[in-house]
Formats: C-alpha cells, structure tokens, sequence
C-alpha cells in the first residue's frame, strides 16, 4: 500500500500514474528454483526412502550386503572433494559480490569445476570397481536401490558440472553482468545443495552400511 | 547385413506394428473398433492439415499460438487438448459400457482390447483431459485475477505445454502404432514389468506420463512465483479470489507431488529397460513400493484435480447470487488443510496389500477428516446463495448438481475409507462408481462451468444458453444413469476391469449404464453444437463492456476479448471482490491518470520445439530406435543451452499512446452501451454493462 | 547475492562473508570427521550410539550448510524461505518416513523379517 489519502478512500480499485511496479526478476528465478530444488528434494527423499526399505536380507537376494561392498577410505575422499568444492564455490560467489574482477571469478569456478570432476571421476572408479566384483544393478533390489540412487547424485553433479562450464563460457565472452551473476546464484544453491544431499548419502548410505 | 541395419533404424518397430490393419482380414466388431479408432487419428489429423492448408491457418496458427507466450494463448491450447483427449476418454468409456451391456458370458470386445481401453480411457481422463483442462484455465484466469501481466516465467509455460502434448502425442500414437499398455492407469507391476508384457505398451504409458509430469510440475512452480511475486499493488494473500487461493494450493501440490511418480516411473523404467529389480518378482524387488510411491503421488493428485474445480465453483456461486462469498477465511483455511492432508492419506488405495490392522485405522480415520474441511466449502456455497439473487444459468446448472452429486460421492468415499468395509468392496465398481462421483461432479462440471463463465472474457461473445443447459443436463442424467447402476453391481460383488461376467443379475444394470453413455454422447455432442451454434450467432451475443455476468473480481474489469496486456494500467487493489466494490461505488470503469509503455515477453519456439521433439523422443524409446532418441534429446538440451546462452528474446513494446486509445475507446463504448438488469443477462442486449442492482453492503 | 552499493564496497564486508563461509566449512569438517571416525574405530564402540551420532550430526551439518553456504536464517526477508523449507520438510518426512513404516511393516508380515 504505497498510498496517499486518496487512494485509501478510493473502493475496490484505483489507478495511479507511474510504470508497472518494479518485476524483480532476478528474485522471481530464485524463488523459482528454490521451489524446484524441493521438488527435487523430494524426488531423493523417496530414492532414499526406497533405499533404506531395500536394506533387508529379502533385498539383499543372496547377493552382497552394504558391508562387503562400501570401504570407508573412498566415501572419504569423495565426501572431502565435494565439500572442499562447496567452498569454493562460495569463493567465487564472494569474488562476484564484491567484484574482484573476472579473473578470480573464473579462478574459483575453475577449481569448483575441477573439484566436481574429480569427484565424479571417484564416483566412476567406485562404480566400476563394484561391476567388475558382480556387485552389478541387476543382482538384486539392494543394489537397484543403490544404482538408483547414488548415481542420480552422481547425475546432478554432471549437470552442474556442464552448467558450470556454459556460465564460464559466458563470462570469458560477455563478462560479469546482472544476468549472469543472477544466473550463477542459482547454479550456487544447486551446487550447496547438492552437498546436503551427498550429507545423506555418507550418513546413510555408507556410513549406515559400513558400521 | 541389411537386416542389422534396419534393426538399428527402426528398432523393434516392424509392420507387424501397424495391427489396425488386422481388420480387413479380419472384420470382427473387435477389430473394427481397434482399426476405426486408428483411422480417425489418422484421418482427423489429416483433416486438421488439409484444413489449416485450406484456410491458409498455418501462419495464423504459428504466430498466434503455437510460438506465443501469452498466458490466455497457452490456456486456450491446454483446453483445446483437453477437448480433443475429452471425446477419446468420453468414446472408449461408451465403447466399455456397451461391452458390459452384452458382456454376460462374452461380448464383442477381446479381453486385450478391453484392458486397453480402460487403461488407457483412465490414462487420458486424469493426465490428458483434466490437468490440461484445469492448467489451462488456471493459466487463463489466475494473471487476470491477481492483475498481471503474464506470468513469471513465460518460456516455461510454453515449454510446460510442449511437453503436456508430447505425453499426450504418444498415447494417440499407440492407437495406430503397437498397442497400448493394460496395465490399467495406474500400470502396477509385476504385470507391468517386462516378464509380463515385454511389448511397447507400458512404455507407451510410462514416457507419456514421465513428459507430461515433467511439464506439470515446471506449471507448478510457474504458478507458485505467479501468484506469490505478480500480484497487482494492493492485492494481500488475503484479498486474493477464491479461484486464485486455490490454483495457488494446486500449484503448491504439483511441486511437491509429481516428485514420487517421477520416481516410480523412472524405477518402472530401470526394472524395464535395464533389468533393475525395483518392483520385481525375483531377486529382492519389493512391487509393494510402487503401489506406496504411485499413491504418495495419486492422493495429492486427486486433490490437484478438484481444487481449481472447488475454485471455479466459488466464483460462480458468488456472481450468480450476487452476493459476496460466504465464509472467505473458511474457504481459505479448508482449502489448505486439504492440501497437505492429502499427503497423509495414500494408503487407502491399498487397504488390502497387508499391511496390519493399526495402520489402516490411522489412514482410514486421516481419510475420513478431510471430509470435514469439505464440508466447510459446501456449506459456504449454500450460505452464499441463501437470500441471494441467484440466477440458474448454466454454470449454476452445473454448481447446483455438483453439491448434491459430490455430497452423495462423498458419503460413499467416507464408506471407502473404513477399512473393514474396503475389503469388502475393494476392486469392485463400487469403487469405480464412487471415484467417477467425486470426478465428475467435482472436476469436469467444474471446468466446463468455468469454460461456460469465462469465455466471453476471451472471446467476446457469450456461449449459447439452450445447448448449454442441454449439455449441463445431459451430463448430469448421463452421469447418475451410468454410475449409480454401479454402486449396485458394485455391492452385489462384480469386480472392475474384467471384460465378461457369468452373473446374469449385473446384466439389467449394465444395459441402464449403457443407456446412461448414449446420454452422455449427448452431452458430448451437445457441447460442440453449442460451441459452433455460439460461433455462428456471435453478432448476438458480442461482449463489449466485458462484464457480462455483473461479477466482482478484476478479470471482469477489464474489456472483452482481453488484449495481450491485459490492464492498459496496473490496477490498485483495496479491497475483496475489488471490482464488484468499486462498481457499486460508481467506479467500475475509472479513467487512469496516466498510460505508460506496456513491456511483454517476447515469443518462444520451446513449446514447439519440446512438443516435437519430445513426441519423437518418447517414441524412439519405446521402440528402441536409439538413434532417433538420442538425437531429439540432444536437440531439446541445445535448445535450453542455446537460450541460456543467448538470454530471452527482446519482448515486446506496446508505446502508452496506443495502449491509451484502445483504453478510451473501450471507456467511451462501455458508457454508450446500455447497462443490462439480471432479468435480461441471457438475451440479446446484455452487451457486458451490468446495471447496478440493490446489494448487500460489502464490507 | 545483489551486488551492494559501492559504498558498502569495502574490506570489512568481504572479510564478514568470508568468515562466514570459512566458519560453515570448519563446522561442516568437523561434523564430517567425527562420524566416520567414530565408524572407523569398528567394533570398539556400541552400533546403536554410532547409528545415532551419525543421524544427529548428518542433520546438524544440514542446518550448518543452509545457514553459512545458503544463507538461509530468521530474518524477515528470510522468512518466505524458511516457510517454504519448513514445508517441504514436514513433506519430505511424511512421505520418507510413511514409505518406511509402510514397508518395513509389510515385510515384517508377510516375510517374517525385517
């Protein structure tokens, strides 16, 4: 209500002159992808979900349980990639707040970018290494469960990843303006969220079927 | 050699594919519905081109609609599929009943036709026909509601849509090409895995509601920001029309349940294609999670379905009684609480899966309060029209048949929800019988009296009365005479989705059914000689002023059809029903001070673009033609990527001096039209100027 | 994330932030290496305290990400977000956990497991 007496007295509806009220765009795309990230957020609760009900001998079928497949020393490694890249990318949202120029912007995304890879490339190793011992999606519900799960993470990373290099392209061609900083604030809650999610996969996943 | 190569091209696509051609070997009644049912999607969709060639549409069609962004334009094309998918479900429901009638001990249909048909009739009536039907009135009527401009994220709208028609693509192409799954809508495995039908068919269902859930809830969060971040100055949550709280609760629940039939059809999709063993028989799958997952979704689904009904309900009740809305704040509150109770209510669908006895009490009784926040709405609508100037229109017809109707499905829902009653008559038509009670009472005489009330607003011109108080009534006779019967059957023990029966007692019942789907071909029929008598008799009916019904909120105050801006000025808002308050002020049509520039997006090519090339996706998977799935995907991510690089297109400017002489000269016509009393709102002189009437004071 | 007026351009504001995601990440190694320490120490501690650690400090380090990574707190321009989690939380809890209960029930039924 931005209004002076007349308007107050005035019924129902009035019109003022001046431009349509202020459309923050930015904003709105926030809150747009806020909403898509608990869309998101329920879509793995319920691989969870499922997961957790697939930890049960039927489940299982005779094949290996969580404690002759996961080892402590590569849930490690991933789970400190993944962390160290969540700060920095937060480095690199500070160094576009308080415009440190393009270079360290990109300095920072370049280490986020190579963070996720890296993380990735352990993924797939760890993958690998499971098919080769049999330990293969196909042999039981646990391990569907598993496959199910993990590598939808593993599939939020790589897009993440690719957004990642489209923005850096951006930046290398166009620089830093309100779009691409707007668009960058999205990509970072993405990238922060992903790394609660990989909270529930250590905690449950790993760290639940190793102890 | 050549065979491997065209094994790659068309996967496992072969003429063997194309069995609607059966039937000239081989004419039974069978085959010739199976084969005329493929040739009207052929022939009716060459008709529509030899057409749009014809009439030289195609330039029309592409500029107008299919690349625009504008929120009326999408919403119309969501009700024109709503439509078209409407006479498919309404056909294969009247080819069912006619079976049922004949089937003691028979029939003319085969049991795979049959389990087709009610799969694919139960597929289309809830994600074809009433979430295009209930998107496209929410995109058409919520911006004009809360007084803005478009919504919050035009391409996406489009892009929403483009993916609603691909789902909506590949079902009437698995009338033509393969067969559809007989899984039934809800394509419960072990019998929808590949041990059991290795065919197409529950690929067929499954990327069609994969795409269009996708679609949906892109539309959910497109409406949650709408709604929350577009509303004109003025307008608190508080002041919102009722229609407007509840597309927001819709919206709310398609964020927040679409995500757990996402997840069981791309573990359905695992198990089929890649061995998973998600739902299997063998090797630790556990199908009694997909029930459980699909229902997380049904349940809030059901509700995504009837709210914006329960909101068009609301308006109509108010503008035809002439009355303000009865018990605002309670409408409000029941409408939330249905909304997240519905989250906590999905184990009714499945009672009887084994679960123990403690929890079905705790579900039944969950179910049995949602009852109540209903009950709070029907007794608002009442207390709106008590001591009202209440007119029977057609959208009245349909209002009043709703409360009596929806009451009697209620009652039987609130029998459901007792379990020890449930395993009585679980997988009965009792069953079928009460969830056609709540849906069609509840849903689709809400959207076709919301289609009736607001299509003057876009139009200009009114739907003709007579047609449609013959449809309203059709509807409703066709409606009690084909599902009350099976309440009977129902008890009496006949269980649902079987083609033939051996009790000769269902038989009188289902020829009453069968009687009662002529009378709904009627009401069908009659909806599209209404839609072209009103064509036709437009001169007669124009809607100039654009408010042809004297009603009260701000879509009302703005000339009919709607330009693409919507408001030549962004209204302040200061009160509920604003428009009706400020009319009888003798301010309803106020002259603004100022004009300004008018900003709109510009057009988008992601509709057509996903609607393309996620048809040809979809169907590259279920045949296994890699290729042609590979390359539309790399085709629709280049097409997000390229507009992520390339930002949005440069919109549209409409200059104040244009918008300012459209704007007075509606003013000057709506003060040179003749104001129209209620006694004359369904003749020929109600040019859309409401006299003022005697009214409550609005507080 | 808007970028702030010049005027607030200055050290003492970068210096702020920072900390701020330098605290999230010292709190976040913390929460982080107890737990699979503690499950690295195997059988010398009980399971069940183990289980419970694990689960009360996954969901601290969640609330530690959204307030130093994603900036979400009580503030009132916050609040429309913490609505909106709380939402989602309350969701994600009836469908996670009703999955389980539902489930793990059945099993122990019709399996004599679980």
């Amino acid at each position: 209500m931005s209004g002076t007496s007349a308007i107050h007295a005035a019924p129902g509806l009035s019109y003022e002159a001046g431009h349509d009220h202020d459309h923050d765009a930015a904003g709105k795309a926030l809150w747009g992808f806020w909403l898509f990230m608990m869309s998101d957020l329920i879509l793995f609760g319920l691989f969870f979900a499922t997961y957790a009900t697939m930890l049960d001998p039927m489940s299982y079928a005779g094949g290996p349980t969580p404690r002759d497949l996961f080892e402590l020393p590569g849930a490690a490694m991933e789970t400190a990639v993944l962390l160290t890249s969540t700060l920095t990318f937060g480095l690199a949202s500070l160094a576009v707040k308080y415009e440190q120029g393009r270079g360290r912007v990109l300095g920072w995304l370049g280490v986020t970018l190579a963070l996720g890879l890296v993380f990735l490339g352990l993924e797939v190793r760890e993958f690998a290494h499971m098919i080769a011992i049999g330990a293969v999606p196909q042999r039981s519900g646990f391990l569907s469960a598993f496959f199910g799960l993990v590598p939808l993470h593993g599939l939020h990373v790589t897009a993440g990843a690719i957004w990642l290099v489209i923005l850096m392209v951006q930046i290398v061609g166009k620089g830093i303006d309100a779009g691409l900083t707007s668009r960058l604030a999205r990509l970072a809650l993405f990238w922060h969220f992903l790394d609660i999610i990989w909270i529930g996969i250590f905690s449950i996943v790993y760290l639940g079927g190793i102890v | 050699m050549t065979t491997d190569f065209w094994r790659i091209v068309f996967g496992r696509l072969d003429l063997g594919a194309l069995d609607f051609l059966t039937a000239f070997r081989d004419p039974t009644l069978n085959e010739i519905i199976l084969s005329g049912a493929a040739w009207a999607v052929i022939l009716g969709g060459l008709a529509a081109v030899v057409a749009l060639s014809r009439y030289r549409l195609w330039g029309p069609l592409w500029q107008n609609y299919l690349v625009s962004v504008d929120h009326k334009r999408i919403g119309i094309m969501y009700i024109v599929l709503a439509g078209i998918m409407l006479v498919r479900g309404v056909l294969e429901g009247v080819v069912m009943r006619g079976q049922q009638a004949d089937g003691l001990g028979g029939g003319f249909l085969s049991a795979n036709h049959y389990a087709q048909l009610f799969s694919t009739h139960g597929t289309i009536m809830i994600f074809f026909m009433a979430m295009p039907f209930l998107t496209g009135l929410i995109n058409i009527v919520v911006p004009l509601q809360i007084g803005a401009r478009d919504v919050s994220f035009p391409m996406l709208n489009s892009a929403s849509l483009g993916l609603t028609v691909a789902g909506a693509a590949l079902v009437m192409i698995s009338l033509v090409v393969g067969q559809f799954s007989t899984g039934g809508w809800t394509a419960y495995p072990p019998y929808t895995d590949s041990l059991f039908q290795p065919g197409p068919g529950p690929d067929y269902w499954l990327w069609s509601v994969l795409l269009a859930g996708l679609g949906t809830t892109i539309t959910g969060i497109n409406f949650v920001v709408t709604i929350l971040r577009e509303r004109a100055p003025g307008m608190t949550l508080m002041k919102m029309p009722m229609f407007t709280w509840t597309a927001l609760c819709t919206a709310i629940l398609m964020v927040f349940a679409l995500p757990p039939v996402t997840v069981s059809t791309a573990m359905l999709l695992l198990d089929r294609y890649a061995g998973f063993h998600f739902f299997t028989n063998a090797l630790g799958g556990n199908m009694m999670n997909y029930a459980n997952l699909f229902w997380l979704f049904g349940h809030p689904e059901v509700y995504i379905l009837i709210l914006p009904a329960f909101g068009v309900y609301s308006e109509i009740v108010a503008t035809y009684s002439g009355k303000r809305l009865y018990g605002y704040g309670s409408l409000v509150v029941a409408t939330m609480s249905i909304a997240v109770l519905s989250f906590t209510v999905w184990l009714h669908h499945f009672f009887t899966m084994g679960q123990d006895a403690d929890m079905n009490a705790a579900f039944g009784i969950a179910t049995m309060l949602i009852g109540v926040p209903t009950g709070v709405k029907v007794y608002d609508w009442m207390a709106t029209m008590y001591r009202g100037r209440v007119r029977m229109t057609v959208p009245m017809v349909y209002l009043v048949s709703f409360m009596v109707l929806f009451v009697l499905g209620g009652l039987s829902g609130i029998i459901l929800a007792n379990p020890s009653i449930d395993f009585q008559v679980h997988n009965t038509l009792f069953l079928v019988a009460h969830f056609h009670n709540m849906l069609i009472p509840g849903l689709l005489f809400g959207m076709l009296a919301g289609y009736t009330y607001w299509f003057p607003k876009l139009f200009g011109f009114r739907l003709n009365d007579r047609w449609g108080y013959i449809s309203a009534w059709s509807w409703v006779a066709g409606f009690v005479l084909v599902f009350f019967p099976m309440y009977v059957v129902g008890l009496m023990g006949m269980t649902r989705r079987t083609v033939a029966y051996t009790n000769p007692a269902y038989q009188p019942w289902m020829i009453l059914s069968a009687v009662g789907g002529v009378v709904v071909t009627v009401a069908l029929l009659s909806l599209f000689v209404q839609l072209y008598v009103s064509i036709r008799d437009r001169e007669f009916t124009r809607d100039i002023g654009g408010d042809p019904w004297d009603a009260r909120t701000l879509e009302w105050a703005t000339p009919s059809p709607v330009p693409a801006y919507n408001f030549a000025v962004i209204p302040h808002v200061h009160a509920r029903e604003a428009f009706a308050v400020a009319k009888e002020a003798g301010l309803g049509y106020q002259a603004p001070p100022a004009y300004a520039d008018i900003h709109l997006p510009g057009d988008t090519w992601m509709g057509v673009i996903l609607a393309v090339f996620g048809t040809a996706f979809g169907f590259g998977m279920i045949w296994y033609m890699w290729w042609l799935a590979a390359l539309s995907f790399a085709v629709m991510a280049v097409a997000f990527i390229g507009r992520a690089l390339r930002g949005d297109r440069a919109g549209v400017v409409i200059p104040a001096a244009q918008v300012a002489a459209e704007h007075r000269a509606w003013l000057a016509a709506v003060g040179r039209l003749a104001p129209v009393t209620r006694e004359h709102e369904q003749d020929g002189i109600n040019h859309g100027v409401a006299a003022p009437e005697t009214r409550e004071v609005a507080a | 994330m808007s970028a702030p007026q010049s005027s607030k351009l200055n050290a003492q504001g970068y210096r702020h932030d920072l900390r701020g995601y330098l605290t999230g990440f010292g709190l976040a190694v913390v929460l982080t290496v107890i737990p699979f320490a503690m499950v690295a120490m195997g059988d010398t501690l009980d399971r069940a305290t183990v289980i419970g650690v694990v689960a009360v400090l996954g969901v601290v380090q969640l609330f530690v990400h959204l307030r130093y990574f994603l900036h979400v707190d009580f503030s009132p321009e916050e609040r429309e977000k913490v609505y909106l989690l709380a939402f989602s939380a309350l969701l994600l809890f009836l469908m996670a956990a009703g999955t389980i209960w539902v489930l793990v029930n059945m099993n122990t039924r019709m399996m004599g497991m679980g």
